[in-house]
This record gives structure tokens, sequence and C-alpha cells, in this order.
């Protein structure tokens, strides 16, 4: 069980890796899309990476909900619950 | 009267330099670019060939980290390539809309596909990344080109084997004459030391078993050579409209003069022994460049090393120069870089540029007994000065499939 900080802190150099932005940029409030202009392609990448570094299932019609960084962190979260 | 098209840039990255300024040197003194294997999988598959040609230089000295992630190797070595050859040629800023791509390759992205395979294998499909379609997928060098440099004119895939990269010229050539583009970025790219294409080539016997003697293994024209060594990597050029170079003053490498496509009809891989298909490449190229046999003073073969390759390309010459083939310098450069296959065309056009720009030949290394059904002038030891005024290079490649590309280069 990881708490939200290192679910936030794991998610971002996720997407540091797929991206290369900075992982300070990697906010709860910051919008995948329309802040940190992540594409379809790289958050497929990013769900898939995520799954296996915290070991939880993130269902493909569950994505399109994860709609800021801070989404994720819960659904993760709650998903290793 | 067809528009003149010139060449303005060039780039390439090659077992024997990472630029074109150490691959032209390197040409010029004869390196060899072959070496052993140290891969893990060599001993694991005990691979009849444990050596190949590998790029000198690493593309993540050029490329960030994210773009190494999301390109296919062989789309790496294009984009390094295509990168050097646009700052070499000037061009900062055009019309986009009439930039154009013709980026060939010979197999596209195995690293890639076969990764993806193991991966569904060992993980299952989740673990397939989205991005796997895109980066093995044969346009991928030639979108990612287009990407890079904002060309919107149409970006293009040649694929015919180890004639692709020759191809490319030709199709970039033909758009600019059409009109649809005044600048083409064309070029090859190929990445394909991975176990299995080294596998499958060995299969069928066209590599060259020399395993304790990399260095000499790549030996065109030789009697004791036995099969081609792989190697990788990727060449570009930047083509241009005679007359958009010359309005923003660019320095002009050589002339495209003329290019030409056959097709063997013959075997699906042998070459056709009379060398027929190579024949009408040559004439059709010459015709298309209103060259004569008597401009031509240098032909960078496609001479692989293969027992049975070598030779119809000597009788192609023949029937298509006649008796003035005695005074042409001849240059097989696969015997320094290895066969880079989609991409040796496109690199050997390079050097064609290169020959006819600064009147000098690159030499061809580890021929000491010349076959002698194959009496060719080989160029050897030290590079042949070629003459003044108006002179000719022809680029030769040949594929599987009985492909046969041409391209002739005429200095400015």
């Amino acid at each position: 069980m990881a708490s939200n900080e290192e679910i936030l802190a794991g998610l971002a150099e996720i997407v540091n890796e797929e991206t290369g932005l900075d992982t300070d940029a990697v906010q709860l409030d910051k919008s995948f899309t329309d802040d940190l202009d992540i594409d379809s392609i790289s958050m497929m990448t990013i769900v898939v990476n995520a799954e296996e570094k915290f070991d939880v299932k993130i269902p493909d019609e569950e994505v399109k909900n994860l709609k800021t960084v801070g989404d994720a962190v819960s659904y993760i979260a709650n998903a290793q619950a | 009267m067809a528009r003149k098209v010139v060449i303005t840039g060039l780039g390439a990255t090659t077992p024997i330099g990472g630029d074109v300024p150490t691959l032209w040197e390197n040409a010029l003194k004869g390196v060899s670019g072959a070496h052993t294997l140290t891969d893990d999988w060599v001993e694991e598959f005990n691979l009849p060939v444990t050596f190949a040609a590998r790029v000198t230089t690493p593309p993540s000295e050029t490329l960030s980290r994210v773009e190494m992630k999301r390109m296919d190797p062989s789309t790496q070595y294009a984009v390094v390539a295509a990168r050097e050859a646009w700052n070499d040629s000037g061009l900062t800023e055009m019309d986009q809309d009439r930039l154009g791509v013709a980026f060939a390759t010979g197999i596209g992205g195995v690293w890639t596909l076969l990764d993806a395979w193991d991966t569904l294998r060992e993980k299952g499909p989740r673990r397939v990344l989205p991005m796997t379609v895109p980066m093995l997928m044969p346009n991928g060098p030639a979108a990612a080109v287009s990407l890079d440099l904002g060309a919107r004119a149409g970006a293009h895939t040649p694929v015919s084997a180890c004639a692709s990269g020759t191809e490319a010229v030709d199709v970039g050539l033909e758009i600019i004459r059409s009109g649809r583009a005044d600048v083409v970025v064309v070029g090859g790219a190929e990445a394909a030391i991975h176990p299995m294409p080294l596998a499958a080539f060995a299969s069928m016997q066209a590599l060259s078993r020399r395993n304790d003697d990399p260095e000499h293994a790549s030996r065109p024209y030789d009697l004791d050579r036995d099969g081609f060594v792989m190697g990788e990597g990727a060449g570009a050029l930047v083509l241009e409209a005679e007359e958009h170079a010359l309005a923003r003053g660019a320095r002009i490498y050589a002339e495209l003069a003329g290019t030409a496509v056959t097709a063997d009809a013959h075997h699906i891989t042998a070459p056709d022994p009379e060398g027929l298909g190579a024949t009408r490449a040559l004439k059709a190229a010459m015709f298309d460049g209103l060259i004569q046999p008597e401009d031509v003073v240098h032909v960078n073969a496609h001479a692989t090393s293969t027992p049975v390759g070598d030779k119809p390309e000597y009788t192609a010459l023949k029937a298509a120069l006649g008796q003035h083939v005695d005074n042409v310098a001849v240059s097989a450069t696969k015997s320094q870089m290895g066969h880079l296959l989609g991409a040796s065309g496109a690199v050997e056009s390079v050097l064609s540029v290169l020959a006819v720009y600064h009147r000098k030949t690159p030499v061809t290394i580890n021929l000491e007994n010349q076959d002698p059904d194959i009496p060719l002038d080989v160029v050897t030891g030290t590079p042949r000065e070629l003459p003044g005024g108006s002179i000719v290079a022809l680029n030769n490649s040949f594929g599987f499939g009985g492909h046969n590309a041409v391209v002739a280069i005429r200095s400015v």
C-alpha cells in the first residue's frame, strides 16, 4: 500500500519517463490533456506503466474519467485498498 | 524540359562514421566497420554469424530520451541523418507545403515488432504498448522526418529491399519534376541487427561466415568472398529544384541528373545472371540524364560481396557503358561499412555526390585476389582523383524481389 504522496511521486516519474515533463509539473490539480499536453497514446502508456508499478488494474473504460493527476492518484489508492 | 534538380544537403549515420564528414574521411581512408557482436543473444541462440557492422555513434547523442523511447532504432537513424542533411542544406524557412519526404527502409521497425511479440508472450496483451504500431510501421522513418521538419508535401516510403534507399532518390526527383514540391528530403534507414534477421539472412546463405575475422569478411569482387556483412544506419539527401537553390544562394554539391528503376521479373531473390534488368536501369538512368557512356567516370557499385551477386552487375555495367567500362573507377563501399540493406542506396548516393563534388573516390578494402570474371577497375589502397570538367557518377542498388535502381550524379 502506497500513500497518496508516494503514488503522486511514482506517477510523476512515469509521466517524466514517457513525456520528458519535469516531475515537479505533475501536480494533483493538473489536467493530463489541458495542462500536461498528454495525448491518448501517451496516456495509455502511462496507465499501463502505472498498473505495473502499483499492481492495480485500470480498465480502459475508466481511463477517460482520469482527467486530472489527482483523479489518477485517487483511483490507484482506492484500487489498492 | 524537365525541372533541373540539385543536391544541397547531406546527412548520414553509419558503421564508419556518425556524420558525413567522418563518413567521408573514413571512406577515403578505408576502414572496416564490422566487428564481433558482444550481445548475449549471439550465444543464447548459437547464431551461425557472430558479427555485424553497427553504427559508430548512438542516436542518443542527437535525440532526447523521450524521442528515443517513441522511435524504433530505424526511425532514430533516419531522423539523425535527415537533421544533419537539413542543417547542411542551409534551409531555414520555406513554404512547408512545398517540402516533401521520401524515406525508405527495407524491413521497417523489426526491433519494435519482435520486442512487442516477446512482451505479448511473456506479459500478455496489456503490456503491448500503444506506440507499438507507429513504431513498427515501415513508413515510420518517413513520417518521423516529415514531423521533425514540418514537411507537408507528402511523405513517401519506397520499399524495395536493398534497392529502397536508391529508389527513394528516384521518387524525390520525380516529385520535384512533377512540380508537387520544391524540396524533398530523401533517404533510407535500417536497423536490423537483431538475432531473427541475422538468422534468416544466414539461413539463405547470404551472410559471410568469416566469424574469426569480421574486418576482412566484406570483400566484394574477391575470389574468397562468401557473403555480405549486415550493417545498419541511415543516409539522407536534400534534393532541391535548381531555381529554388539558386534563388537562395545555396551551396550546390551536384546535379541529380537522372534516375531509373526496373524489375527483373526473373526470380524472387537470385539476380538475373545476364544482368538484364540492371542493364535496363543503367541505360534508362543515363537516358534520363542525357548521359553518354564517356561522361561516366565513377561507379559506386552495389557489390555486396556475395558469390552470385557481384558478377551480374559487371555484366550490366559492360552492357550499358560498352568498352568505356574499363575507364571507370569503381568503388565497393560495402567492403567498409557492410550492407545497410534499405539504407545502403541512400548512404552510397551520399558518397557518390561527395565523390563528384570533391572529385575523389572512396576506396574498396579487402580486395586481395580479384575475381578474374569481374575485370573492373576497382579503386583500392588510395582514393582515385577524378578528372576536371563535367563528370558523372552512377550509384547502383539491387534488391531481393528483382528490384534495380540507379541514380546518376553530375558535377555542377
